[in-house]
């Protein structure tokens, strides 16, 4: 193997280098404000203050890191068995349809308590349901989940658009959404949580999704790390082949891991439908399943390091939001640009630095040596 | 009779114009697939290109300077993809995917700069746009029944980008299977330690193999700003990159399968628009997203291993690590 494979401190691999992506990204992004005529320090004044400055925006900075933990987990859960699982995107479409169909369909005759849950499995259950398919499909027929998930992605946008035109919509709005599901059933968002306990924050979208994208990842974590379903998907992920000989069958670590991977991408659906729109529409999951690869990349497919880059997502996405309501200049594109750069220096051009990296610790470590031999 | 012969004739004339692009862009990622180099920013790259067509044209008024610009715009594009997968070994799916969402908002971003117009682009007119060329003999041969009738329809009266595309493909055919080039390209994408034993560069063989897959995928953008409509909108490639993808794995990674993949997938988006609130009988009225999602569905199944097998080149996905 080459020299770039080989160790290096933990806090160099988990650390320094994300670190060094992400400001190679923020330099790219100066540039090319400095290229539209935007002056870059004013733009990060704007977006820090946006993401940060005050309630409201701390709402949303939350609200949309909620939507990324869920797909980072998803990925990474497929990442741990081996699998590219790029179908975030449809199955968080599908988990928000099946949070819906759950909802316009019981709301009327059961009480909210018992059809949020309900409608929380069915999100789970609708984007297992979509990540199995695929996952089936690479395990007994060997096709590849890659190329299966990306059309999958586009399956789940034309049986939406279909359902939302002819069948799920309200005849009484021009535009293609459902009817708006009785408020029994909506999430209780985190102002109103608050007010009940007699603090005042200011309102945002922000909802108790939040709380159970940590479960999800305390789940994960566990499900992992230390039971013997996770450690035989880590096994089919590093060595399929030896994982055969431990009598673990990779066709069944495959569709589990990835219904698991689903179904935590479906919770988007929990976050959008039950808890902000409160109506089945069209595009509420836009992009969420695709920057979640960078945020299990950027998080080395680890709960923690997932909490941290989609808090980073989610300051892009609030920050980029209140940069386009503040200068004349600039859209809401530019959250999209933010996210390709990160995408591109911390996702594809991850090792960019390593081998870099690598000569400055081993000459470092050289010099040390060599030090010790004199003393 | 003549009825149905004009509404069949305009369907596969149309099908023609929808194929076009499927058929440069599928083309471009069958050069870069069968080098080992997995391409799913092909959309990425057709909508970059797209944008730097109807930009340039609309600033120059040269659609040929556009078409330039396109295939520029478009090779930086493949070679940053090459940078990341072939230099630095990155995920080629994570390349392709950052080079998307990359395309989709700079070139709003960079629109909105240039042109102030919410990010599209001005109306291209006259000069600045690939118009239909009349091939010559449609007078002479316009007195035959039919024939006459399919020459002047369906063969003659297109864009010069749509003779480009089809002309690329026994073009391609050529490339990869008759020239020295082509051998090495589908062999680092086969076998690449063979090749490198051979004292042949497999990072060159893939540069070059993406260089020209970043070529192709120019023209295939400049066809949909500049040829096929008049302006650059907001992501107006629309999936095709990806169902040129679906295409290329559908043609199995062979330049005249894929090309008759591309015609069925064209045709079945022409069909689509045509059946628009067609009540068929017996069928009833067949929803326009079924068709629309067909290409993905076949592919699916052709995947599934229940219509032949579709074997990608073996090595595609792989970075090439040079053992010490």
């Amino acid at each position: 193997m080459s020299q770039s494979n080989s160790e290096m401190p933990f806090w160099m691999d988990a650390l320094l280098l994300p670190f060094l992506n992400i400001m190679t990204a923020f330099v790219v992004m100066v540039g090319i404000f400095l290229v539209i005529g935007v002056d870059p320090v004013e733009a990060g004044e704007i977006l820090l203050f946006g993401a940060f400055g005050y309630g409201e925006g701390i709402g949303y900075t939350l609200y949309y890191m909620t939507n990324f933990v869920f797909t980072g987990l998803a990925v990474a859960v497929a990442f741990h068995a081996g699998l590219f699982n790029i179908g975030g995107e449809g199955q968080a479409y599908l988990g928000g349809l099946g949070a819906g169909l759950v909802c316009l369909l019981l709301a009327e005759w059961l009480p909210g308590l018992l059809v949020i849950p309900i409608a929380i499995l069915g999100a789970a259950l609708f984007g297992a349901a979509w990540a199995y398919i695929p996952a089936y499909l690479q395990a007994y027929r060997g096709s590849h989940i890659v190329i299966t998930t990306i059309m999958f992605n586009f399956l789940a946008a034309s049986l939406m658009v279909y359902l939302m035109v002819n069948v799920l919509n309200d005849p009484s709005k021009m535009s293609p959404e459902s009817v708006t599901f009785p408020d029994s059933v909506w999430l209780p968002q985190m102002h109103e949580l608050f007010a009940m306990f007699g603090v005042e924050i200011e309102s945002s979208p922000l909802n108790v999704s939040i709380f159970l994208a940590l479960l999800a990842s305390v789940f994960v974590w566990i499900f992992i790390w230390y039971t013997r379903w996770g450690y035989q998907l880590r096994t089919t992920g590093s060595n399929a082949s030896a994982a055969i000989y431990a009598g673990i069958k990779p066709p069944r670590v495959i569709v589990l891991s990835m219904c698991i991977s689903g179904a935590l991408a479906g919770m988007v659906g929990v976050n959008e439908i039950l808890g902000v729109n409160h109506r089945l529409m069209l595009d509420f999951h836009v992009g969420y399943g695709f920057a979640g690869i960078a945020v299990a990349l950027m998080g080395r497919n680890h709960p923690i390091g997932i909490i941290l880059a989609a808090l980073l997502f989610g300051v892009l996405s609030q920050g980029g939001q209140e940069l386009a309501f503040e200068m004349s200049n600039i859209t809401r594109d530019i959250v999209v640009v933010m996210q390709g750069l990160v995408i591109l220096f911390c996702g594809a051009l991850e090792f960019m630095y390593r081998p870099w990296l690598m000569k400055l610790y081993l000459a470092s470590k050289g010099e040390n040596n060599a030090q010790e031999v004199t003393s | 009779m003549t009825d149905w012969f004009e509404v069949i004739l305009l369907t596969f004339d149309a099908t023609l114009r929808v194929s076009a692009p499927l058929v440069l862009a599928a083309l471009a990622g069958l050069f870069s697939e069968r080098a080992g180099v997995v391409d799913i920013g092909l959309e990425g790259k057709m909508l970059a290109g797209a944008f730097m067509a109807a930009a340039v044209a609309s600033l120059t008024g040269s659609a040929w300077l556009g078409l330039v610009a396109a295939i520029g715009v478009s090779i930086l594009l493949a070679l940053l993809h090459g940078f990341a997968c072939i230099t630095h070994r990155g995920n080629q799916v994570v390349s392709g995917v950052a080079i998307n969402i990359l395309a989709s908002g700079l070139t709003m971003v960079i629109g909105l700069y240039l042109f102030n117009q919410g990010g599209q682009t001005p109306s291209l007119i006259n000069d600045a746009r690939f118009l239909s060329i009349e091939l010559p003999g449609v007078e002479l041969l316009s007195g035959i029944p039919y024939l006459g009738t399919i020459y002047k329809e369906l063969i003659s009266g297109h864009n010069a980008l749509v003779y480009v595309a089809f002309a690329m493909v026994p073009v391609t055919y050529w490339v990869i299977y008759k020239t020295r080039f082509g051998l090495r390209l589908r062999a680092v994408g086969e076998n690449p330690n063979a090749v490198d034993t051979a004292g042949i560069s497999v990072s060159r063989q893939r540069y070059l193999a993406v260089i020209c897959c970043g070529v192709l995928c120019g023209v295939a953008g400049a066809y949909i700003s500049t040829a096929h409509n008049a302006q650059f909108v907001r992501d107006m490639t629309a999936g095709q990159g990806f169902i040129a993808l679906a295409a290329l794995i559908f043609g199995k990674w062979r330049p005249v399968s894929v090309m008759m993949a591309c015609l069925l997938f064209g045709f079945l988006d022409a069909l689509a628009v045509r059946l628009q609130g067609v009540v068929l009988p017996v069928i009833g009225e067949v929803p326009v997203q079924l068709i629309e999602a067909l290409p993905y569905i076949l592919t699916v199944i052709l995947l599934a291993g229940f219509i032949g097998r579709a074997v990608a080149p073996k090595a595609s996905g792989i970075p090439y690590v040079k053992e010490r």
